[in-house]
């Protein structure tokens, strides 16, 4: 036997002002169901609380329907609220008077009155239906896996790590260290890139709690929060990890050679290498599109083999193959960073045809010691000193019919670095900055900014580029001082391009994989703008660094331990609770026609052989079978479910057509 | 407009305000139309909003159920196709819904009575201005009396509550 009981809620004038609160409880004191009904200021508050549980005892109620504000808003309060009283907290339902019915009829208190008249009817038709639900639990897996090996990878690994759980770092090239590694210096301290990320490459090698899964990728996710089931490919390095002591020797005499993509391919590297000197795990991995002995195979022949001679270790190993493994984690990191606008769509920048014409990335090889110009600042073709330089901002950024239609937030402060290096390797050389707009919010940006062009004189101007070719050596750049409105004519050097950050290409695929959702250009989007920039709406999966736009270091840094705390909050718990609006399946209606199966995004279908007893004999046959801890309740399958066996707890057929019924009623 | 619903003298009552159910989906339209509430986008009375976990949860049964009890307009809405939460429930709505218009065209249910929208949680105004289009659309063909059960023969309210419930009983059983 239902016992209902109502509660009407003012909440002050904001529904009392328009909607006639006493009138709507009355009104339904009488309706099927309905043991008690009244109507209060604020029934949030805790005196409206305790009305209802007292009311619960009093009246011997076993549903609640309070009609107020938004279920986004006090749901989860008025639930516990009955909890406390002893009913199950799924014997409760409200009815959204505020937001969707009193804010919104403002001064039509007639029709409104007799709009959450109907609300309420509504849910207490619904309550009826309601089932006693209890809350499920699944075991945590205290492993988190950090997809990307950048800094933010990096830092939120090691902070989970300092908390005590295992972390693995799945990175996708053979070292460690992301676009930060082939930065030179940083704004605004401009300290030595690698002196502070190098320590921190290390610290993350030498951790007992971090495993490093280097040149592998990220193949399938399967599982929820807590649980979640992670195929890893292992590439094939060629190199045996376990022998190789990282010496060297193999590097020194391998006649195949590719371009170098750490160092922008201003230079070639050999074919078997390692990124960087400094890269971790410090061991090398064979590209076989450019060593010769792979080549030949391909051939038919078996040449070279010179790194196998060489290697004291005997690590050489040419017949590893790519290897599938399979691990479970308790949470995920995406940390997997940006990449560099490719500039080469735009025509009045040459194509990318000019070589003297760069990206900033470029130069910061150029100008790191380690690079392929000893850290000489040189033009590429002819290895010259340039002795004009123009830098040119915003390209690919905030460009929305050719390029991305946002700020790429970096590029201000890294053009700013840039320009103040070159004036201080080359104190005669002269440095133009094309502009748009100068971007500087951050600690110390805009004061490093003024210094810029105040102390390193550094001429800013503000307006677009609209030509830059070759005549002979030099470069004519071509663009308008929008400031005092004329043409201006630079006879450069060198020109160095401020490309937008873009998402990795691959990105798109990498969130269907883990089952996060990304934005129009491909970045990761976090659960709320706001409130929520490191969660994503797949629980258990959070984000840190430039995978979710774009970023500098000490924003990625700081991501990575927000994401870090996310992760250890989880996996400090032994159980997840699971919520138990989740799909089932009846038996008895099931026909195993199995379409329900493909339908579930969550793979949590699945057709399994029952045995059952018909007219004294035993038969088998298949139905579908739901895992309940998979299953996110969405209801694709109770659509699809042509026999209705399928149904969704707590939005039951019988409990949304109960809501239909009830409103369709005061039609007639 | 193959509908019934085409205006005669005696058939659309002067002040006729339509009734129109909307089916939210948790995660956009619902936070949608709480937003409009919040900024306070006022728009006519005339609906009501039922909470669903998905737009896909949304059975075409329940939507010709309410079409034969004697709503005047049906709305489903969601996220916008790639945002549901559930990945890809809006994209299974869009398809069904997509047969069942034409399938509720056929049967003679003006198709302006129905209709399938995104509106994302960000979207208030887009919810005010759907819903208040769709109203007046609604009040232009006058009420719904195609599938309507035929109320006229049931004298006492408490029979139709007593075979609305066993209704829902054999078509929850059913659906
Ligand atoms: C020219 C230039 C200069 C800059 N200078 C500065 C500066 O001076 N100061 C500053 O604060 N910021 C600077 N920045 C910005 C800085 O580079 C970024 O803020 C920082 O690198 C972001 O770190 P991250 O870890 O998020 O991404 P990344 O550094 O891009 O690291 C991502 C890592 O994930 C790996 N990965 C990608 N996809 C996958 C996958 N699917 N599976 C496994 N691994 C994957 C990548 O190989 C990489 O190792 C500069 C940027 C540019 C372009
Ligand atoms: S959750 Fe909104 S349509 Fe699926």
């Amino acid at each position: 036997m239902e016992r209902v009981g109502v509660f009407i809620c003012h909440c002050g004038s904001n529904i009392g002002a328009v909607v006639d609160c006493a009138r709507v409880a009355e009104s339904v004191k009488d309706y099927p169901g309905v043991a008690f009904s009244t109507d209060y200021k604020y029934m949030c508050s805790e005196p409206g609380q305790e009305m209802i549980q007292n009311a619960i005892r009093e009246h011997n109620l076993n549903r609640v329907v309070v009609a107020s504000c938004s279920p986004r808003m006090h749901e989860k309060t008025f639930r516990a609220c009955v909890a406390k009283a002893g009913l199950n907290e799924y014997m409760f339902e409200m009815a959204n008077i505020r937001e969707h019915c009193s804010w919104v009829h403002a001064g039509r208190n007639e029709e409104a009155t007799e709009k959450a008249i109907d609300l309420v009817k509504m849910a207490i038709s619904k309550v009826c239906n309601n089932e006693v639900l209890m809350k499920g639990h699944a075991p945590v897996t205290k492993r988190a896996l950090v997809v990307g090996g950048g800094i933010a990878g990096i830092q939120c690994a090691l902070d989970i790590a300092n908390n005590g759980y295992q972390v693995d770092i799945l990175e996708r090239t053979p070292s460690i260290g992301g676009k930060m590694s082939q930065i030179d210096k940083t704004f605004p301290t401009i300290d030595c890139s690698a002196c502070i990320l190098t320590p921190k490459m290390v610290e993350a090698s030498s951790h007992p709690n971090i495993k490093l899964i280097t040149f592998a990728e990220l193949e399938k996710v399967d599982g929820y929060v807590g649980n979640f089931e992670v195929t890893i490919r292992s590439k094939a390095r060629s190199v045996d990890m376990s022998k190789c002591t990282g010496c060297g020797t193999c590097m020194t005499k391998c006649p195949g050679k590719a371009d170098d993509e750490f160092n922008m391919n201003l230079r070639k590297r050999t074919a078997i290498y390692t990124p960087f000197p400094q890269a971790i795990p410090n061991k090398p991995v064979i590209d076989r599109e450019s060593c010769l002995k792979f080549k030949s195979r391909k051939e038919g022949k078996d040449v070279c083999g010179v790194c196998a001679k060489l290697c004291p270790a005997g690590a050489i190993d040419y017949e590893q193959q790519d290897e599938l493994f399979t691990e479970r984690y308790g949470a995920i990191v995406m940390a997997t960073g940006y990449e560099q606008f490719d500039h080469s769509i735009y025509g009045e920048y040459g194509y990318g045809k000019y070589p003297d014409v760069i990206s900033g990335l470029h130069f910061e090889r150029l100008v790191n010691a380690s690079g392929p110009t000893q850290g000489h600042i040189v033009r590429p073709s002819d290895h010259k000193e340039p002795k004009t330089v123009v830098m040119v901002k915003c390209v690919g950024s905030r460009d929305p019919e050719h390029g991305k239609s946002y700020c790429s937030r970096t590029c201000c402060m890294y053009t700013a670095k840039q320009a103040t290096m070159i004036r201080d390797h080359c104190p005669d050389t002269k440095v133009y900055v094309f502009y748009m707009d100068v971007r500087t919010p951050g600690k110390l940006y805009d004061e490093f900014y003024n210094r810029t062009r105040e102390e390193y004189g550094v001429e800013y101007i503000r307006g677009r580029v609209s030509k830059i070719y070759q005549d002979g050596e030099t470069l004519r750049v071509k663009g308008e001082d929008t400031l005092l409105g004329r043409q201006i004519e630079i006879d450069a050097d060198m020109v160095i391009l401020a490309n937008a950050m873009i998402p990795n290409p691959d990105s798109e695929r990498m969130a269907q994989i883990v089952g996060i959702g990304y934005d129009k250009d491909g970045w990761f989007t976090e659960s709320h703008p706001k409130l929520g920039p490191v969660e994503t709406h797949t629980a258990g999966v959070f984000l840190a660094g430039a995978c979710q736009g774009p970023k500098d270091i000490p924003d990625s840094v700081a991501q990575a331990g927000a994401a870090a705390v996310k992760v250890c909050a989880l996996l400090s718990k032994d159980q997840l609770e699971t919520e138990p609006t989740v799909s089932k399946v009846d038996n008895k209606l099931c026909s195993g026609c199995g379409l329900c199966v493909p339908v579930c995004p969550y793979k949590a279908i699945s057709l399994e052989t029952i045995q059952e007893r018909v007219a004294g004999k035993t038969i088998e046959r298949q139905v579908a079978n739901i895992n309940g801890s998979l299953c996110q309740g969405c209801g694709a399958c109770t659509v699809t479910c042509r026999s209705g066996a399928a149904n969704l707890k707590h939005f039951t057929n019988a409990q949304i057509l109960a809501e239909v019924d009830a409103l369709c009623q005061t039609i007639l | 407009m193959s509908d019934n619903s085409v205006k005669t003298a005696n058939d659309v009552a002067e002040n006729f305000e339509p009734k129109i159910l909307v089916f939210a989906c948790n995660w956009c339209t619902y936070a949608g139309a709480d937003l409009a509430g919040t900024s306070r986008l006022q728009y006519p009375p005339n609906v009501r909003i039922l909470r669903v976990p998905c737009s896909c949860r949304v059975n075409p049964q329940f939507v010709i159920r309410a079409f034969q009890r004697g709503i005047d307009g049906v709305l489903v809405a969601g996220c916008h196709p790639g945002d549901c939460h559930y990945t890809t429930g809006n994209y299974y709505t869009r398809r069904r819904f997509l047969l069942i218009n034409r399938m509720m065209e056929y049967m003679g249910i003006d198709p302006k009575r129905f209709h399938t929208r995104w509106i994302s949680g960000a979207e208030g105004p887009k919810f005010q201005q759907v819903v208040t289009e769709m109203i007046e659309e609604v009040r232009a063909i006058g009420p719904n009396r195609k599938l309507r059960d035929d109320m006229k023969v049931t004298v006492n309210t408490d029979d139709i509550v007593a075979s609305v419930e066993a209704d829902t009983k054999v078509v929850a059983d059913n659906v």
